[in-house]
């Protein structure tokens, strides 16, 4: 519908600078360039290696976006940009611009929230989110379990990790087997071949006594280590495809478990999974299986709406305009710690008819 | 013409407007930890002052640095921002140059030495003739092992404040105007004179440490 808002967003808190638009809930573009190959050397994001990243690729990133949504920037009404959280050098790089895109082109800017942008991404691929929806968002940065009533006003955490996000847990495994950076897709290729039930390494935190609805991994992780350096002491060979699938499946198993308890916990019939963990072809089947037999209805955007961009950005920035929230001030703040109960930054003072602009 | 300068390369937040005669507006806020806020309302501000609209611009100047990183990527992303929604061209310009533009204009003669903070104890410097132009490319280093080359002759900048074993001599200004690196680059353009990229001079190589392999749990 040509009258659904039409938003282009920007996030850049950490290695990806994605850039999306989109009119509503219809995906019209999402560019992105990472700086993930320039990280790899190092085992791990580099901050300052992605902030120049960002700053080389934001104006080409735009320009891209807007070709392939084939509008014209004049056409927008907001700007969306990701005011946290994330690293701090990074998201300033993202939010500067835009700022200046919004400025000069008299449009409103919409400060948004990196974790409810993963949620809200999910409109694009399964139409409006229901109201409420469980959301479980598993990447190298976050490991959280949210419930959300409104995305654009009420995001409330129910759990999150006490240690490594579970994206961590993937890297760091995969670096012990040697299968390089990023561990996610590296692992899940190997476990395809290996036996899931090999190895029964633990579950973190899920005793009887143990904090419902958070995560730990960096038990497992130690775990799989120890497995792995006894069976190299040993001069036995070790099975990596067997240790991939066997972690894989401690992962999954406790994400989903948790997840499922807490729909059933707050009665919600919807689980969303997003994050660049949600691209793991395990948890994809998991989820879904165990999602059938408790009666909740799974939705996991595709792969490349899981991983981080800017289209999740849009999304969240046109159901801002939407719902006519608040847009933000000129003097947005990047926030590398903004709390995920702030699904936006508004300005100080309210929105007033849609086209607001300075 | 309508000429936007900005400069986030030291820790002033420096904004200025020049119509190709004069700067009509300008504005500085000294604050090294806020320059992503302070920059936009900044840019706001000067236009309202001038009874300009962004709309006015017809070329944007930024500062390239050498300046700590995070600062120095927010004028130049945003310039280039701007002049990309604009439409507009987006001239680079050596941050220390608009300081020594700013001392000649101030009144100091011969040759001197811009120095900026460059935080770790070292200084973003470079020397200049007494014409004011610039001999040598912009470096970090630490002030001891520069100050033979620089004794003799007068500094300008805070970063040179900050050392006076090796910058006995310190001139004015302090802090970068943008409205000095406006005035130097509208004559620029009217002289028809090339711009350096407007891209950042860091410098350094980013700070990234390789980890050592992963760590042992099981004990050796
Ligand atoms: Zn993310």
């Amino acid at each position: 519908m040509a009258d659904e808002p039409l938003v282009l967003g920007i996030e850049t808190s950490c290695d990806e600078t994605g850039v999306g638009i989109v009119r509503g809930h219809t995906l019209l573009a999402d560019a992105v360039a990472s700086s993930v190959e320039e990280h790899a050397r190092f085992g791990g994001v580099v901050p300052e290696v992605a902030s120049r990243a960002h700053l080389e690729a934001m104006v080409p990133t735009i320009r891209r976006a807007l070709k392939d949504a084939g509008v014209a920037a004049s056409d927008l009404d907001g700007i969306a940009v990701t005011a946290g959280p994330g690293l701090a050098g990074a998201l300033l790089v993202g939010v500067s611009a835009a700022k200046a895109y919004a400025y000069a082109l008299g449009k409103p800017l919409y400060g948004v929230n990196h974790l409810a942008s993963h949620i809200c991404v999910d409109q694009l691929e399964h139409g409006a989110l229901p109201e409420p929806t469980m959301a479980l968002l598993v990447s190298g940065g976050h490991s959280s379990l949210l419930l959300t009533t409104d995305i654009t006003s009420d995001v409330r955490p129910l759990g999150s990790t006490i240690d490594d996000a579970a994206g961590e847990a993937f890297d760091k495994v995969a670096r012990v087997l040697g299968l390089g950076f990023p561990g996610g897709p590296a692992v899940d290729r190997y476990a395809r071949d290996g036996d899931p039930k090999a190895i029964r390494f633990p579950r973190g935190l899920t005793g009887p006594r143990d904090p419902v609805y958070d995560f730990s991994f960096s038990g497992l992780k130690t775990a799989v280590a120890r497995w792995v350096e006894e069976r190299r002491r040993e001069g036995a060979d070790v099975p990596i495809a067997d240790v991939a699938a066997s972690f894989q499946e401690a992962v999954t198993d406790v994400l989903t478990r948790k997840a499922i308890r807490a729909c059933k916990d707050h009665g919600v019939e919807h689980l969303m999974i997003g994050g660049g963990v949600a691209a793991n072809s395990r948890l994809r089947a998991m989820a879904q299986r165990r999602c059938a037999d408790a009666g909740i209805e799974l939705r996991v955007p595709r792969p490349k709406l899981c991983t981080d961009n800017g289209a999740m950005v849009a999304a969240l920035g046109a159901e801002m305009v939407a719902r006519g929230r608040s847009a933000s001030d000129w003097d947005l703040p990047a926030d590398s710690s903004l709390p995920v109960t702030e699904p936006h930054v508004p300005g100080r003072t309210p929105a007033t008819a849609p086209g607001h602009h300075h | 013409m309508l000429l936007l300068a900005l400069d986030t390369a030291t820790p002033a937040v420096t904004v200025a407007l020049h119509d190709g005669r004069d700067a009509v507006a300008h504005s500085t806020v000294v604050d090294a930890r806020r320059h992503g806020e302070l920059l936009l309302p900044a840019v706001d501000r000067v236009l309202t002052r001038a009874g300009a609209v962004v709309g006015d611009l017809t070329g944007i100047v930024v500062g390239v640095g050498p300046g700590p990183y995070t600062g120095l990527r927010v004028g130049l992303v945003t310039a280039a921002s701007l002049g990309d929604a604009l439409g507009v061209p987006v001239h680079g310009l050596c941050t220390l140059d608009g300081l020594a533009y700013a001392a000649r204009d101030g009144g100091l003669t011969g040759p001197f030495t811009v120095a900026t903070d460059a935080r770790r104890k070292e200084v973003y410097w470079a020397r200049y003739d007494d014409a004011g132009a610039r001999v040598t490319e912009p470096a970090v280093d630490r002030p001891a092992d520069i100050a033979a080359q620089v004794a003799g002759a007068p500094a300008v900048g805070a970063g040179a404040a900050l050392y006076p074993e090796v910058f006995p001599d310190v001139r004015p200004p302090a802090h970068q105007d943008a409205a000095a690196l406006a005035a130097l680059a509208a004559g620029k353009l009217a002289r028809g004179e090339e711009f350096p990229p407007a891209l950042p001079l860091y410098l350094r190589r980013p700070d990234a440490q390789v980890p050592a392999g992963y760590k042992q749990v099981l004990p050796k």
